[in-house]
């Protein structure tokens, strides 16, 4: 669609603009505030330079923090990605299965996160829990308060859970815009399976599932309530991911300067991503032609 | 018998004959495509399903005797939720924020949304771009900023306070998700509209809105359900007054006896708003993710 340029609309705009930078641009200048002062209490700040940055960018703590971060977020994409296109490849197209699946599908995106940490501390328990009980019935040793690998184990099988319907809604939704004209073309060239999938269906989904794939990404990089309400960061400091680290370190400890160069860092890796998504949402735009 | 009957109906109805028999086929294999949905959906339904058995359950019977479903079954938990106001008032609380945000969140988003979606102008593009980052920036990172500017300006512990702090990420949500909707009215029925002498409030209202009547729908309910999951903001920003259910549910962790079957039967009830309005946005709830970009 091709649009006029007006200044005035503007005006349409500014409500949004206020009301975002009210909460957006007034805490962010806060936390740079705090990000180059250092304080001994009393309301009493000083220059402190770029001192904080130079200080979290050697502690291994953050770096500890990340690496255990990207891990997960790499886990996860790698298993979910697969697993959310397998499900959509494997939906019924139409009728009262596919409505049937949609909505059960879709049920675990909208439970609130901490009730998702709920659910999972309680299925895991093995006293309680269906899936912990299962476990130690079969013989084996599972305790995700103790031992690291079973932690992990069930933050990943629990964002697994929480999570693969969203790609394989985004996928679905992909496989629904091909035409069948596509399908019959591959039928008379008498093509395998495995043919049509890697050269109608999947270049046909590569747009959503980038949008997926970010999306997934993004909101596993900043995740917080899920684990927190699991494991609590631990055993230790095990699945002490980025956001808890954070928290922690604001809110539990309140050392301002090094969380608030934290904070800052974080935010422009976020910034870095989110760029990407802009452009390919942009591309994809252009490429539908709207 | 069958030999002489065969060749009668086959030269008859050719198409009639292969139809039951491929039928029956399919109902005595069925395809792999239900058992892996099957499998899916029982993997997904699992802990749902033991959460609610869990709260219709006594405590004693879920740390006594291990059982796949509720022996006594009761409804006490739920009756200890509905009567105590520090368990109710939770979920009142956590609603009156949730609809304060989303009323707030629309009624700037829609002017915002079609601005974007029919004219350019100065920074549209910057603009557009920074609210997609304010969708995407971590809470954790704005959890002690908003403690402090909410208590230096006195709303801490009040419900706007939580509603305005959610709207750094559902303001963004809802502009992207409209201005989706938007693009997909053509251009020419607001100029006709004009032509016709509506002014543009007249014809925002009268005939705009209608027209994107689901997409409101589903930019108020992507609002209402992001705003109803978070827990770290709406934490940090209350203590008592506004405390939400969330909140309270994690308070009762914490507790030296944990009360399971109580604790379940909130997580069941967090889990009804959702489940009442699933059915009719289903179609677009991968919509609603991708920004309305689907």
């Amino acid at each position: 669609m091709n649009k006029t340029v007006n200044q005035k609309a503007w005006f349409l705009v500014l409500p949004v603009l206020i009301l975002v930078a009210f909460s957006a641009v007034i805490p962010l200048m806060t936390v740079v505030n705090y990000s180059v002062q250092d304080t001994f209490g009393n309301n009493q700040f000083f220059w402190a330079g770029l001192d904080w940055f130079d200080d979290m960018l050697h502690s291994d703590r953050m770096w500890n923090a990340l690496g255990r971060q990207l891990m997960f977020s790499a886990i996860i994409l790698a298993i979910e990605v697969p697993l959310g296109i397998f499900v959509a490849l494997n939906m019924p197209k139409k009728g009262f299965w596919s409505s049937f699946c949609l909505v059960v599908m879709s049920l675990p995106l909208l439970i609130p996160w901490n009730v998702v940490g709920t659910i999972w501390q309680i299925f895991g328990r093995v006293d309680i829990g269906l899936l912990g009980y299962t476990l130690d019935a079969l013989g084996i040793d599972y305790n995700y308060t103790q031992n690291i690998l079973d932690a992990w184990i069930t933050v990943i099988v629990m964002d697994v859970w929480h999570w693969t319907s969203l790609v394989a809604l985004l996928a679905y939704a992909g496989l629904r815009s091909i035409p069948d004209a596509y399908y019959q073309a591959a039928k008379i060239d008498q093509a395998s399976r495995w043919a049509v999938f890697r050269y109608i269906e999947l270049p046909k989904m590569a747009g959503v599932l980038m949008i997926a794939i970010l999306l997934r990404f993004m909101d596993s990089f900043m995740i917080y309530t899920e684990p927190f309400v699991v494991t609590g960061g631990g055993p230790g400091n095990a699945t002490t991911f980025l956001s808890i680290d954070l928290v922690k370190m604001a809110l539990g400890q309140f050392d301002l300067g090094p969380a608030a160069a934290f904070s800052l860092m974080y935010f422009l890796v976020i910034m870095a991503i989110s760029w990407v998504f802009y452009t390919v949402m942009t591309t994809l735009d252009k490429r539908d032609g709207k | 018998m069958t030999d002489t009957a065969m060749p009668n109906v086959a030269s008859d109805a050719p198409a009639m004959t292969i139809q039951p028999s491929r039928k029956i086929k399919r109902n005595l294999r069925p395809s792999g495509g239900a058992i892996v949905m099957g499998l899916y959906l029982l993997f997904l339904m699992l802990p749902i399903y033991w959460l609610l058995n869990m709260s219709l359950k006594t405590n004693s019977e879920i740390l006594g005797a291990f059982s796949l479903w509720p022996r006594n079954f009761t409804l006490e938990n739920y009756a200890t939720i509905l009567t105590d106001p520090s368990w109710y008032m939770g979920y009142v609380n956590s609603l009156t924020y949730v609809l304060m945000n989303t009323a707030i969140s629309l009624a700037v988003a829609l002017p915002a949304a079609y601005a974007f979606s029919r004219y350019t102008f100065m920074g549209d593009k910057h603009l557009f771009f920074w609210l997609l980052t304010n969708r995407m920036a971590p809470p954790a990172v704005f959890a002690l900023p908003f403690f402090q500017l909410y208590s230096s300006i006195g709303l801490f512990d009040t419900h706007i306070a939580v509603a305005l702090a959610h709207c750094l990420f559902n303001v963004p949500l809802a502009v992207w998700i409209l201005e989706g909707f938007m693009r997909g009215v053509p251009k020419e029925i607001d100029e006709t509209a004009y032509i016709d002498g509506y002014s543009f409030p007249a014809f925002f209202v009268k005939i705009f809105t209608p027209l994107i009547a689901s997409g409101i729908g589903v930019a108020a309910f992507f609002c209402f359900m992001f705003s109803w999951v978070e827990l770290l903001l709406s934490r940090t920003l209350t203590s008592v007054n506004a405390k939400p259910i969330a909140a309270t549910m994690t308070r009762t962790v914490g507790a030296a006896g944990v009360d399971w079957g109580v604790l379940a039967a909130a997580g069941v009830l967090t889990i009804v708003p959702g489940a009442l309005v699933i059915y009719f946005v289903r179609n677009y709830i991968a919509k609603g993710f991708a920004l309305g970009r689907v």
